[in-house]
């Protein structure tokens, strides 16, 4: 369990199923604890290979240069990987479907109560035709998902359990029982939290963080790498502001301390003030994405190329 | 900020190295973790020994290199050195600077057995 914001693994479920961990993937590391044979079985492997590779040895990484069986044979292993590049070739590939397909995919991001799923459900009845999908991250229940599929609109729920963020694994996933419509637009609201989501790609166009003005306008500065890792701001309940004490132009002017190239749209879910400029914002964002997928190899063809290349 | 997630990615990066290298004992691992990158190293240290338990590097001493934060100042048109995350410029106070380095997160070397 992480000591400092309580994150832990396991428990994922998509749409209430468990999910199925791969060879490649993070969280199968739990259940190898569980499994001491197969631990005994690996270490009996390696050491009859130990000798073969001993001569490979550095001269000044190698702590001890006996190559009698038995003896202390350490070394030294260059790896020189990003901690995150598993998470990251996920998110390329997620990435690399949304372009094929065209789809123009957003991971919105806020603490807990700033309104996402609100957002989401205006947003999707404003849209009215422009075919909308939804991912929705939270550690339990289905609510939100069950919230966006009565707009109409195809939603999965991930929950992550005790885990504290979406990664690109589970939205890969997520993403496969989705029937992607190209052409599209996808949402992938994740879990609550304005700290570990900054760091997980999970292949989204951008990342959108949601405050709102309950919250303090100091968040941007007290929260820096989530408002660092997205490109819009969006400044939720707007039509609140008469009620409540939140200087709005110290919000945008700390958001742009930590992020001088971030964008601001200032919004209501309530009253829809703002919204034909988020409107505006996510229909250009999906002719973007239209003219990317025109301009990329035709996947088919690509695939075909490759599959020659061996004939 | 997400250690847990973090040390299961160091040991993921373990276990396939261990593949490929055929090693099957990990006794020191080295990370090079950015002073910008928003990592605790006690949180860091006490997530790894969590998640290493029952595997091939259960018991590795961690070893973590700080490298310093660097930022391109935009207001200065220069590098200059950064302690604190989204800080002002040490020379001019402003806070139009861009991170360069010292934000990474990396498993450098390992010491098998």
């Amino acid at each position: 369990m992480c000591t400092t914001c309580g994150c832990a693994t396991g428990e994922v479920k998509i749409d209430g199923a468990e999910v199925q961990h791969d060879d490649a993937h993070g969280h199968r590391h739990v259940h190898t604890h569980a499994d001491g044979t197969t631990h005994a079985h690996g270490y009996k492997t390696g050491h009859t290979h130990e000798h073969a590779h001993s001569h490979d040895h550095a001269p000044r990484y190698a702590p001890s240069h006996s190559h009698a069986p038995g003896m202390d044979g350490r070394r030294m292993v260059q790896i020189e990987q990003d901690i995150l590049a598993k998470n990251n070739a996920y998110a390329a590939r997620n990435r690399k479907c949304l372009l094929n397909l065209g789809i123009f995919a957003l991971n919105l991001v806020s603490s807990p109560g700033s309104g996402k799923t609100t957002l989401l459900c205006k947003t999707i009845s404003m849209l009215g035709d422009v075919p909308v999908a939804v991912i929705e991250g939270d550690q339990q229940t289905s609510q939100d998902a069950e919230r966006i599929r009565a707009t109409g609109a195809p939603a999965i729920q991930i929950n992550t359990g005790k885990g504290c963020h979406l990664d690109a694994y589970m939205v890969g996933h997520a993403m496969d029982k989705l029937d992607l419509v190209k052409d599209s637009l996808l949402l992938i609201e994740n879990v609550g939290n304005l700290v570990c989501p900054a760091a997980f790609d999970l292949g989204e166009a951008h990342k959108v963080a949601i405050l709102s003005v309950t919250e303090g306008a100091d968040k941007p500065i007290k929260y820096p790498d989530m408002f660092r890792a997205a490109s819009l701001m969006l400044l939720n309940k707007i039509d609140l502001l008469p009620y409540v004490d939140f200087d709005m132009d110290a919000a945008i002017a700390y958001s742009r301390r930590v992020n001088p190239g971030i964008r601001v749209i200032c919004v209501s879910a309530t009253s829809s003030e703002g919204m034909d400029e988020w409107l505006a914002y996510l229909r250009d964002g999906m002719a973007v994405a239209g003219t990317a997928k025109r301009q990329s190899p035709d996947p088919c063809n690509q695939q075909i190329a490759e599959l020659e290349v061996p004939l | 900020m997400h250690e847990m997630s973090l040390a299961e990615g160091v040991l993921q990066l373990i276990e396939d190295a261990a593949r490929q290298q055929e090693f099957s004992k990990v006794t020191t691992v080295w990370l090079e973790i950015g002073q910008l990158a928003g990592v605790e190293a006690e949180a860091m240290k006490f997530c790894f020994d969590a998640v290493t338990r029952g595997s091939l590097a259960e018991g590795a001493k961690l070893e973590i290199i700080a490298t310093p934060g660097t930022a391109w100042c935009m207001n200065c048109s220069s590098t200059v050195v950064c302690c604190e995350r989204f800080g002002a410029c040490p020379s001019c106070g402003s806070y139009q600077m861009q991170v360069t380095g010292g934000d990474e997160m990396r498993v450098k070397e390992l010491e098998v057995a």
